[in-house]
């Protein structure tokens, strides 16, 4: 029997590097398509609504979550997914995707113990370690400010 | 050598029946199969029920085109990948036909045909339906992430099929494939552990069973007008095929894998397809009707399963296969 390093390395030889270049060609393409219609969506809202640059961004997050509600729901952003990589899973509306495809999946078994129990599955992680290192990076701006080092 | 099997009364496969999903229509098997969904849970409320009707559609086809009705049947011997086999279960429960849930994730379909072919040998069955399933949508939701989650799948990943293919083995008929003999494989794990390279993991598998079936039983690669194994998708099948060559087997251009045909050179489905119901869907449909119509005299079928777990590879562990191996020839 072949032992395991000499496999790793037929098998390595073998198996396709996934395509760095292509990848992050995609990703930069895809993840700046969303942003682009993101800062359309946000300039709408300054434009036609009484909003500031501020302001804007909560309905503007909303807005592309919505959409990413429906490109799930029909199929479409898992496929989007398979060409932009990162690009789509970045952005808030991979968040969104994240959370949608997991209420979607587990409708099966009920709203309680099935969406509620599931939705955050994927997305779980992103809340509790985004959360986590808000707090961390909170805190040491407070002391720098305290100590005069930076302002707020 | 161990886990050898001779079937001296020559089992025969009377009859098959293989029902896939939609998705499926895209393979170029698809003028074969007998039954093509245009609903991937054929109407049912859930995929789980979906996947218990694939495969209760499945049994009926075999079992009626082997002029048999469920109360004829002896055993009923399948499986599934689905968490302790409800679908399996469920369909088991609505023919009542008296069963045994197998698992060898997807070499299921041939350790359930060896199963039944060891019951019609020992003069216990004359009607056993055997065979594995497998639906997309619920296989993928348990092992990976939700259906509509957008991940990126890297090129060595395998797509899970919806498809059922079962057999009705009975005693030896004249004019139908017959069992002659099987090879029982061995766990192989040569740590692998990424589940989107399975076909990495399960090749060494493959290659093991292949020798030990050829050694065990004296036989040669060109003794078959095929070699085909389950699902170890484009990766997969030319990592076995190197194996091969360092094993000093011979080969000729008789290999074929189900996993990397099953939808031609479509790119969308990256290596190809896996699942239970990939090597069941091609063995008891393209090389079954080859047998029939005497294109195939004597096969090889291997198929290959990954037996993982989401919690194994979450803890890290590495990746056991198995294969399992059955000898067919249309006497």
């Amino acid at each position: 029997m072949m032992d395991e390093k000499k496999y790793a390395e037929l098998e390595s030889k073998i198996s396709p590097k996934p395509p760095l270049i292509r990848n992050l060609f995609t990703a930069f393409i895809t993840g700046g398509t969303i942003c682009l219609i993101g800062q359309g969506i946000s300039v709408f809202y300054m434009t036609y609504f009484d909003f500031t640059e501020r302001t804007a961004s909560n309905p503007t997050v909303a807005t592309l979550i919505f959409i990413a509600m429906l490109l799930t729901g029909f199929g479409q952003y898992r496929k989007i997914a398979q060409f932009g990589g990162a690009g789509s899973a970045v952005p808030i509306t991979g968040f969104g995707n994240a959370v949608i495809s997991a209420a979607i999946e587990h409708r099966s078994e009920g709203y309680v113990l099935g969406v509620g129990g599931n939705m955050f599955k994927l997305a779980g992680s992103v809340i509790l370690f985004g959360v986590a290192s808000a707090f961390i990076v909170a805190l040491i701006k407070t002391i720098l400010v305290k100590f005069g080092v930076v302002s707020w | 050598m161990k886990g050898l099997l001779k079937f001296r009364t020559n089992p025969t496969i009377a009859a098959t029946g293989v029902v896939v999903g939609p998705l499926e229509k895209k393979s170029p098997f698809k003028p074969l199969f007998d039954k093509v969904y245009d609903d991937e849970r054929s109407g049912q409320p859930t995929n789980e029920k979906g996947h218990s009707k694939l495969v209760e559609d499945a049994c009926m086809i075999a079992l009626r085109k082997a002029g048999f009705v469920p109360d004829d049947a002896d055993f009923l011997l399948i499986g599934d990948l689905v968490n302790q086999m409800t679908p399996s279960n469920f369909c088991a429960s609505e023919l009542q036909i008296p069963y045994v849930g197998m698992f060898s994730a997807c070499a299921t379909s041939i350790s359930s045909l060896l199963t039944a072919a060891l019951l019609t040998e020992s003069g216990m069955s004359a009607c056993s339906i055997a065979g594995a399933s497998s639906q997309h949508n619920a296989v993928e939701r348990q092992f990976r992430y939700p259906v509509e989650y957008g991940s990126q799948k890297p090129e060595t990943a395998q797509w899970t099929v919806t498809a059922a293919g079962v057999a009705a083995v009975t005693p030896n008929q004249a004019g139908f494939p017959a069992i002659v003999s099987g090879t029982i494989g061995r766990v192989i794990d040569l740590g692998v552990t990424d589940p989107f390279n399975m076909g990495a993991a399960m090749a060494p598998a493959a290659a093991d069973t292949l020798e030990r079936h050829l050694n065990g039983h004296g036989r040669k690669v060109k003794h078959y007008d095929t070699i085909i194994t389950g699902d170890l998708g484009k990766i997969g099948f030319e990592i076995y095929q190197k194996l091969i060559a360092k094993k000093k087997i011979e080969t000729t251009n008789n290999l074929r894998d189900a996993g990397a045909e099953f939808f031609g050179d479509d790119s969308d489905f990256q290596a190809g397809a896996s699942g239970t119901g990939c090597s069941a869907a091609i063995y008891f449909s393209d090389v079954y009707e080859k047998m029939m119509v005497g294109e195939y005299k004597r096969v090889l079928l291997i198929a290959t399963g990954s037996l993982l777990s989401p919690l194994s590879f979450q803890q890290g562990d590495t990746i056991p296969c198995i294969a399992h191996a059955v000898e067919l020839e249309m006497k």
